[in-house]
């Protein structure tokens, strides 16, 4: 039996303007839950540039995507948002009374009145990399991960990449495969020290092969993988194997969100302009993920569209409350909620 | 104003005056290089905007430094002379430039 959490709004996508949606609710009481495929908030300020500067947020001159990420933790503090890491939704569906209800590949069940989708450029998912055919071997051959060590025990193995999950995989499934060849296209590896250490001294007692160079192309039959060829600086030649563990970094993709119904736009999705809603009533759509007529991805325009989306998801979650649009300078009831009063 | 040409995978040059202190980069995403695709929009944290510096050129471009090396990483058949074009900064010494788009992106 999964388990089912009941809320007022779930939030799709941890980043930036997801966080700063939960305090633009959080302003009318309204209980966020929120779920990401990364193992922390963030989204694209965290993962692909925490030291990188950004320049162009309203009265900071200059910030980090992580102090950015580090401050909008802060500001939401006081509204207890509840952070689901690590999951994906993998489907929706409408309830009756006009609730939604989303599934996660962990199997949970949240329900709520109010979707917002803020899941910016997609969900992070594994780079395919640029070999001609790869998903071909998708179902069975190449993995872009290791759910289950079993699938590779007594296999021919051929791992690419330099980073820690090429180098930790390359050492973790070397005591059960029949074979590990390790191809990067360069001796320096993207990974701690001690990992590389061992994978070489692995190499030197012959207990795994590190190549020099790039997989060009792919063999087999059915979607049996039989050997894959080795690009190096010396010509070509054929390696073989009968499984492929690529990684080669995280790509974003809209993923299940495509099949929800909501209108599109070239894979991202319509809303108005007054509460950013999608084609979908009660699903709304905020950030990257957006498109309409001028539209400019930029984190302050998503801050803008929490603060409107906000007024009309209140409306939804409560609509017998009369409220009246009030400062958080002036407001002893708003300053009350952020605990500072 | 410096002078530099990206050669697309179909072989048609774009001859472009560029501004210094740009990246090639943003020279070809204004003038609409197809196969450039700078997803991460200049951050180095893509590599999707990977050309290869002519032979002659090679030299005075220079390497890629350690960051943008383990971005190469991502990308499709690297080679001796790969780099990523936004980390190319247009200078007057590069006054002549070619680079070529490679066949895709990773």
């Amino acid at each position: 039996m999964s388990q089912i959490t009941e809320t007022d709004v779930v939030i799709v996508g941890a980043g930036p303007v997801g966080l700063f949606a939960v305090f633009e609710l959080g302003l009318y009481d309204l209980e966020c839950h929120l779920i990401d495929i990364l193992d922390r908030a963030g989204g694209q300020c965290a993962e692909l540039y925490p030291e990188k500067p950004i320049y162009d947020i309203p009265a900071l001159p200059v910030v980090s995507g992580q102090e950015l990420t580090d401050n909008l933790l802060t500001q939401i503090k006081p509204f207890s948002p509840q952070f689901h890491f690590n999951r994906m939704v993998t489907s929706f569906k409408k309830l009756d009374g006009g609730r939604f209800e989303l599934t996660t590949d962990e199997d949970e069940k949240f329900r709520a009145k109010v979707v917002i989708v803020a899941a910016g450029g997609g969900s992070f998912q594994p780079k395919r990399p640029p070999i001609p055919g790869i998903e071909e071997y998708e179902s069975g051959s190449v993995y872009y991960s290791v759910r289950r060590m079993e699938e590779f025990r007594d296999h021919d193995l051929v791992i690419v990449g330099g980073g820690d999950s090429a180098l930790d995989w390359t050492l973790n499934l070397q005591p059960i495969a029949r074979s590990v060849t390790l191809v990067h296209r360069r001796p320096q590896f993207r990974a701690a020290d001690d990992s590389v250490n061992k994978m070489f001294a692995l190499h030197d007692q012959g207990a795994l092969k590190f190549e020099m160079g790039q997989i060009s192309q792919l063999h087999g039959d059915n979607g049996q993988l039989r050997a894959a060829t080795l690009k190096h600086a010396d010509g070509e030649r054929e390696l073989a194997c009968t499984r492929m563990l690529p990684f080669f970094g995280l790509t974003m993709k809209l993923g299940p969100i495509a099949d929800w119904g909501l209108n599109l736009h070239e894979n991202l999705i319509t809303v108005d302009t007054e509460k950013f809603e999608t084609s979908e009533p009660g699903i709304f759509a905020i950030g990257d993920i957006n498109w309409y007529p001028g539209k400019l991805k930029l984190i302050l325009s998503g801050f803008h569209e929490a603060a409107l989306m906000a007024q009309a998801a209140r409306k939804i979650v409560r609509p017998d409350e009369k409220v009246v649009f009030q400062y958080t300078t002036s407001s002893t009831s708003l300053q009350k909620k952020l605990g500072v009063k | 104003m410096t002078k530099l040409t990206i050669v697309a995978h179909d072989g048609m040059k774009f001859e472009i005056d560029a501004d210094d202190g740009s990246t090639v980069m943003e020279n070809a995403i204004r003038n609409s290089v197809p196969g450039i695709e700078a997803e991460c929009g200049g951050a180095c944290a893509c590599a999707t905007c990977h050309v290869f510096v002519d032979d002659d050129w090679s030299e005075t471009v220079g390497t890629p430094d350690v960051m943008e090396e383990d971005m190469l990483d991502f990308a499709y058949d690297v080679r001796p002379t790969s780099r990523l074009s936004c980390q190319i900064k247009v200078s007057p010494e590069l006054e002549g430039l070619v680079v070529y788009v490679p066949e895709r992106q990773a």
